[in-house]
């Protein structure tokens, strides 16, 4: 294959150049830049269409109003109208409770699942395909597929002809207010686990061996070598994929959207990014909504540089 | 094989093999029933009759299976257009990735013109930025695109376009980009190959793995994305099929539904049973070795 590749340090280019000062060395210089930016042209017009000019259009449009296309200045106006709707805080209030619980669901559970199926010696190309099987779903096929025939209130469902089974109390799922969200977080937890998995599988087995005999020899039972060997060595992993999931499950949409009909029973289902869409498409406020948008973005940038600092901090000590 | 947790040794004497094998007997059979069970459940519930599928206890096996609802599903929604549609945007936000991101990953990584690292670092930072807090902005931006004023709502390029501004693709590539060695650059350019024949003939051949793993995430993330070609997709003759089941749920029978639900996941599922192997790998090497 032509993936072998020698692995000495690449050379800088230039230092192999005699470095005399010919004439035209501006001129090739400026060629060459030239050529760069043609073959960056096409990527950098797109970041700069979809990417960097929204976010700034973003923050712009949340203190502007439009209306009859006549565009405005409107200072907080939409940050009031939009913290006064009567959804906003029971929005923030599921989407935390669905951050949080699928951090207790969502996140120990491939964690475990990896180091289980990181021990086994066979079958392992099997259950790896299972784990990652419903990733690979369309998550609008997964979804109908949980609100009809799982959550089915009635014992013609799938989960409660189970609980049945196992003569356990059946539940009215997404039609009782309580059991809405832990429904959503098992829904998104079946779909979305594979991928954790298999990361935490690659980052299992570059623990070097040799730790666990050390640890081993030194009387250490399994749960012990779990938690003074697994956990330290990827403890890298472990705290990037918490932050990527607490940033993921926060702009929770479809779930609300397809298993709730989008509010759910009595608001509890409303995520923030359902009232954004809700307050964007259906409501006809595009700059409630970029108004919403950017408190999420604040939240979520505030979170995410606690946590840094956490963790970085721990490492010191 | 390395030593893992638990030591070879131990799970081949007596009561450690004994564990190990009703250990992976166990989670086999769990796994099996959690994972396969519910996609067997949609499968067989969508040939069951409107009144089989509200019966209790429900029934493991359709006493009647019919396809009824799969045509019905076929024919009501027109699946074959939404997946002619979808499988045409897959291909169209392949292309342009594969185009645009590889070159732009090329220039990074062996052109390096001036400010390349800030134009990365300005493409990196977008990770940062929650897809939700963009999706307004973005919607703006779309239905009037600045300076040229189109609207590019129903235009597959509302779809195409937003794709290649990936930052994670452009990341990997200029990654596997930077392993490979300068001097074959300089081989090259002493030759006379001018910039782009040395990308076609020599880089590329050489990136195949990684162009694989691209191109994978490029099809799947089309095939599974949902709210962002509801919006700028809204005719019926344009949406995907996710987007089109989503629309034509409301007022069709539920096991229709299903059926539609179920057709329109099994292009995703041979893909990934063709190509899981790279799949895979791509996954766990794309997000690990940074």
């Amino acid at each position: 294959m032509a993936t072998t590749i020698a692995p000495g340090a690449p050379a800088e280019v230039t230092a192999s150049r005699p470095l005399g000062r010919r004439p035209g060395r501006r001129k090739r210089r400026l060629q060459s830049n030239l050529t760069g930016y043609a073959f960056l042209l096409g990527a950098v017009v797109c970041f700069a269409v979809f990417s960097w000019y929204p976010m700034v259009r973003g923050i712009v449009m949340s203190f502007q109003r439009t209306r009859r296309g006549e565009t405005t200045w409107v200072g907080w106006d939409n940050y009031e109208r939009i913290v006064n709707d009567p959804s906003f805080w029971t929005a923030w209030k599921n989407t935390f409770y669905f951050t949080a619980l699928a951090l207790v669901l969502g996140y120990a559970v491939p964690f475990f699942v990896a180091i289980l199926l990181n021990e086994f010696r066979h079958a392992k190309g099997y259950l790896r395909i299972l784990v990652y099987l419903p990733v690979m779903l369309p998550p609008a096929s997964a979804l109908f597929l949980f609100k009809y025939y799982a959550y089915d209130p009635s014992d013609a469902g799938l989960f409660n002809a189970v609980l049945k089974f196992f003569h356990l109390p059946t539940s009215e799922w997404m039609q009782s207010t309580t059991m809405t969200m832990p429904a959503m977080v098992i829904a998104s937890t079946w779909m979305n686990m594979g991928a954790a998995v298999l990361i935490y599988l690659a980052a299992l087995q570059n623990i070097p061996g040799e730790l666990y005999e050390a640890a081993e020899m030194d009387g250490a039972g399994i749960w012990r070598r779990i938690w003074n060997v697994t956990i330290p060595q990827t403890k890298l992993i472990l705290s990037l994929m918490a932050m990527l999931q607490i940033v993921a499950t926060m702009q929770l949409f479809i779930e609300p959207l397809i298993l709730a009909n989008g509010a759910g029973t009595q608001d509890s289902a409303t995520s923030v990014a359902y009232l954004i869409y809700q307050h964007g498409f259906f409501q006809n406020d595009l700059n409630g909504a970029a108004a919403l948008g950017v408190i999420m973005l604040v939240v979520l940038a505030g979170f995410s540089f606690v946590y840094v600092r956490l963790t970085s901090r721990r490492d010191e000590t | 094989m390395t030593r893992t947790l638990v030591s070879h040794a131990q799970m081949r004497r007596g009561r450690g093999r004994y564990l190990y094998w009703t250990l992976l007997t166990a989670v086999v059979i769990v796994f099996t029933l959690v994972f396969i069970g519910p996609l067997y459940w949609m499968v067989t519930g969508a040939l069951k009759s409107g009144q089989e599928i509200a019966q209790t206890p429900p029934t493991l096996w359709p006493e009647d299976p019919r396809l009824t609802n799969y045509t019905d599903a076929w024919n009501q929604l027109d699946l074959a257009k939404l997946l002619f549609n979808t499988f045409y945007y897959a291909a169209g936000a392949l292309v342009f990735q594969l185009v645009l991101d590889t070159s732009a990953a090329y220039a990074l990584s062996k052109l390096r013109p001036a400010f390349g690292n800030a134009i990365l670092g300005l493409m990196l930072a977008t990770l940062m930025i929650p897809a939700m807090v963009l999706i307004i902005p973005q919607y703006v931006t779309v239905i009037d695109l600045p300076i040229l004023h189109v609207n590019l709502l129903d235009s597959p390029l509302a779809l195409w376009l937003p794709a290649v501004a990936n930052a994670f693709n452009i990341f990997l590539l200029k990654r596997f980009f930077d392993s490979i060695p300068e001097e074959i650059m300089s081989a090259a350019i002493m030759d006379g190959a001018t910039p782009l024949r040395t990308l076609w003939s020599i880089i590329l051949p050489m990136s195949r793995p990684i162009l694989g793993v691209v191109s994978i995430f490029a099809v799947t993330a089309v095939w599974k994305d949902f709210l962002w070609p509801k919006l700028v997709m809204p005719s019926p003759e344009t949406r995907t099929v996710s987007v089109g089941i989503y629309a034509f749920s409301g007022g069709t029978p539920m096991n229709v539904v299903v059926a539609a639900a179920v057709i329109a996941a099994i292009p995703t599922i041979v893909f990934f049973l063709i190509f899981q192997k790279s799949i895979m790998s791509g996954l766990t090497a794309g997000s690990l070795k940074g």
